[in-house]
């Protein structure tokens, strides 16, 4: 051992006697025994706390430019863009990063579906991620409304109006929202101030938690098998290895590969045709003049099309209103799915065909969705939107029948390879 | 099956890209940013034709002449007629009062006009307009009926007329289908000459909606480079550590 080795020894040590390091760093990496069977979808994980951090830096530089004033928006959005050294890179990496964030989350949620990690026990894991993506959706609606353009304003003014729909309550709560009877001046300064500080805040906290509650239960993995269950003499699972160092590397590999997918939209396509940064965002906030077309920017575009897809007024209730109830139920109905799902095996590889197929069913269906959502709508498309609603709704709510009736297949001991 | 598949075809098929009510095809403005002589080309039509009514607010002059090689000099004599500082944006001649009074609307900002409208949308705007006397500035476009500007370049281009044929569909209804442009009073240009000059125009727009355009191809393909080499490296490390796992 060299002196320097030997300082940073010492210093370690120093830090040790002082602060948990190394049962932290020993805990939750180096000895934290992960599935060796980890594939392709399990990347996600990873990414999507990588993708995290890499808003949290860029969001931070764009803050010292940008200027959150229904006047000045548009122009420190363009003042960033051209007059500020590096500016265009750090505002492409943060809108890019924004939807990269919606597709590694979308990927590691359906990973969970597959896999069944949401299941027995992993039920409050589940709960902890579905909070993520419940901050992460209202962060990003907010995000959008900063550049100021006629997307932003007229897509806010659009989902704001929503919860006038609500009986009773629902304009007071609309304009508790904006703090004003339209999307204003006021509404952008809220906005901007819970975009930066108060759900950051609560995605890290949360990220904190879900990975606590994760290190608690251990990791599932592409067999469902628990791991824990069969230990070595060492006290280690046999099929586990400890994350650091296998993981961090294989992640690293992961990463590379995402970050070169990532850089070239950044460098080649920033508005990835549109669906990323939309063509009318260039067109500064009007409050007089409503664009013919409003669609969400596409991560919202399922719940968009459920939400246009109720056109009947049923019970005295308004059609509208109806819409928003079932936007609002197919984003938390997700939360009851440890409840729903009566089958006995996790992984998709041990289930039987009834649950392939409606897993199959729901993927095409919330992708038609997420099409529809954003096209303008037409009678047909509004019929196969209604189709693809009910069928949304029956994966879930069939999930009970459906799962206790499927032939599954028996699950190996260990983990396969 | 197939016919259930051919009918969900054709119902999500978006929408044919429409160049606006009329459903017109835009025509393709092959803009190239790597022809700095067309952007310098486009910059001096910019600020001759465009200038004097509409700002550019986000885009300063000196980066105009850093951006496509003009020195401070050319652009203080050739290019800069509302300001004589170099570091100023560029502001319309024409004060917001006189052109509310004159045309109706204040003319838009066009820094990022590009970005909104796409570069062959206004490549057909400036080759879409026709004479109508039923307009109070004396012409029609094409792509944009009813639009306020007057035509600022029939000087270079002329006047066109254009022919309109009516087509009627089968439940009876009359439409009128555009078929062609015919030269009414020739322009100091030729076709392509006003083609490639309007070319050049929105050339030097589409580089002002986004300068850095002219560096973020470049750079990207190094920082891909790179990772595919950070890739490889990551790769071999991954293989290393993990021929121990099992």
């Amino acid at each position: 051992m060299n002196a320097i080795t030997k300082r940073l020894v010492d210093l370690r040590d120093w830090v040790d006697e002082r602060f948990p390091l190394m049962s932290l760093w020993n805990e939750h990496l180096a000895q934290y025994y992960a599935p060796k069977n980890f594939n392709f979808w399990y990347y996600f994980g990873a990414l999507s706390l990588v993708v995290f951090g890499l808003q949290i830096v860029t969001g931070i530089w764009l803050v010292m430019n940008y200027k959150p004033d229904a006047d000045l928006a548009f122009g420190s959005v363009e003042y960033i863009m051209r007059d500020v050294d590096w500016g265009w890179l750090i505002r492409y990496l943060h809108s890019t990063g924004a939807s990269a964030f919606f597709i590694v989350i979308y990927l590691h949620m359906f990973r969970g579906l597959m896999y069944g990690s949401f299941k027995k026990p992993r039920e409050l894991l589940w709960i902890l991620g579905m909070l993520l993506y419940l901050m992460l959706m209202a962060e990003a609606f907010m995000g959008y409304l900063l550049p100021w353009g006629q997307m932003s304003y007229w897509g806010a003014q659009v989902i704001i109006s929503l919860f006038g729909a609500i009986p009773v309550i629902g304009t007071t709560l609309s304009e508790w929202i904006r703090g004003d009877y339209v999307v204003s001046d006021i509404t952008l300064n809220r906005f901007f101030s819970l975009h930066v500080i108060a759900l950051p805040f609560a995605i890290a906290g949360l990220v904190l938690l879900h990975i606590l509650a994760l290190h608690e239960v251990g990791s599932n993995n592409p067999d469902g098998v628990e791991i824990k269950k069969l230990k070595g003499p060492d006290g280690h699972p046999l099929d586990g290895i400890p994350f650091h160092p296998y993981y961090t590397v294989k992640d690293l590999m992961g990463l590379s590969v995402f970050l070169i997918l990532f850089s070239a939209v950044v460098f080649f396509a920033p508005e990835m045709g549109g669906y990323f940064i939309e063509a009318n965002n260039f067109i500064p906030a009007n409050p007089m003049q409503t664009p013919p077309h409003i669609a969400p920017v596409w991560y919202f575009t399922p719940y968009y099309s459920i939400l246009r897809a109720n056109t009947i007024n049923f019970l005295w209730i308004d059609a509208k209103v109806w819409g928003v109830i079932f936007m609002g139920l197919g984003v938390l109905i997700f939360f009851l799915l440890p409840w729903l799902d009566r089958g006995a095996v996790k992984s998709i590889r041990y289930r039987g065909p009834l649950f392939k197929g409606a897993l199959g069913i729901f993927v095409v269906v919330f992708l038609i969705l997420g099409y529809l959502g954003l096209l303008p709508p037409t009678p047909e498309r509004t019929l196969v939107a209604q189709v693809c609603t009910v069928i949304y709704f029956l994966f879930f709510l069939l999930m009970p029948i459906y799962t206790s009736l499927d032939k599954n297949k028996p699950v190996p001991e260990r983990v396969t390879k | 099956m197939r016919r259930l598949i051919a009918t969900l075809l054709l119902v999500l098929a978006p929408q044919l890209a429409l160049a606006n009510e009329g459903g017109l095809k835009l025509l393709k403005a092959d803009v190239d940013l790597n022809d700095t002589a067309s952007l310098q080309r486009g910059a001096k039509m910019f600020v001759n034709y465009c200038g004097s009514c509409h700002s550019a607010a986000y885009m300063r002059y000196n980066r105009v002449g850093a951006d496509l090689g003009i020195p401070e000099e050319v652009l203080k004599t050739n290019l800069m007629f509302t300001t004589d500082k170099v570091g100023e944006p560029m502001r319309a001649a024409m004060p917001v009062a006189d052109s509310q009074e004159w045309f109706g609307v204040t003319p838009p900002d066009l820094s990022v006009v590009a970005r909104s409208r796409g570069e062959d949308w206004l490549f057909s705007y400036l080759n879409g307009f026709y004479s109508d006397a039923s307009k109070s500035t004396g012409v029609n476009n094409l792509y944009f009926p009813s639009a306020a500007m007057p035509h600022v370049l029939w000087e270079l281009q002329g006047v066109n007329r254009a022919v309109f044929n009516t087509h009627t569909n089968p439940e009876g209804v009359q439409t009128q289908v555009f078929e062609k442009f015919e030269n009414e009073i020739p322009g100091t240009l030729d076709e392509a000459q006003y083609r490639r000059a309007t070319r050049d125009l929105v050339s030097f727009m589409v580089y002002m909606g986004e300068p850095a355009k002219l560096v973020r191809y470049a750079l990207g393909v190094k920082v891909i480079g790179f990772l595919f080499i950070f890739f490889v490296a990551a790769y071999l490390l991954k293989r290393e550590y993990w021929k121990d796992v099992n």
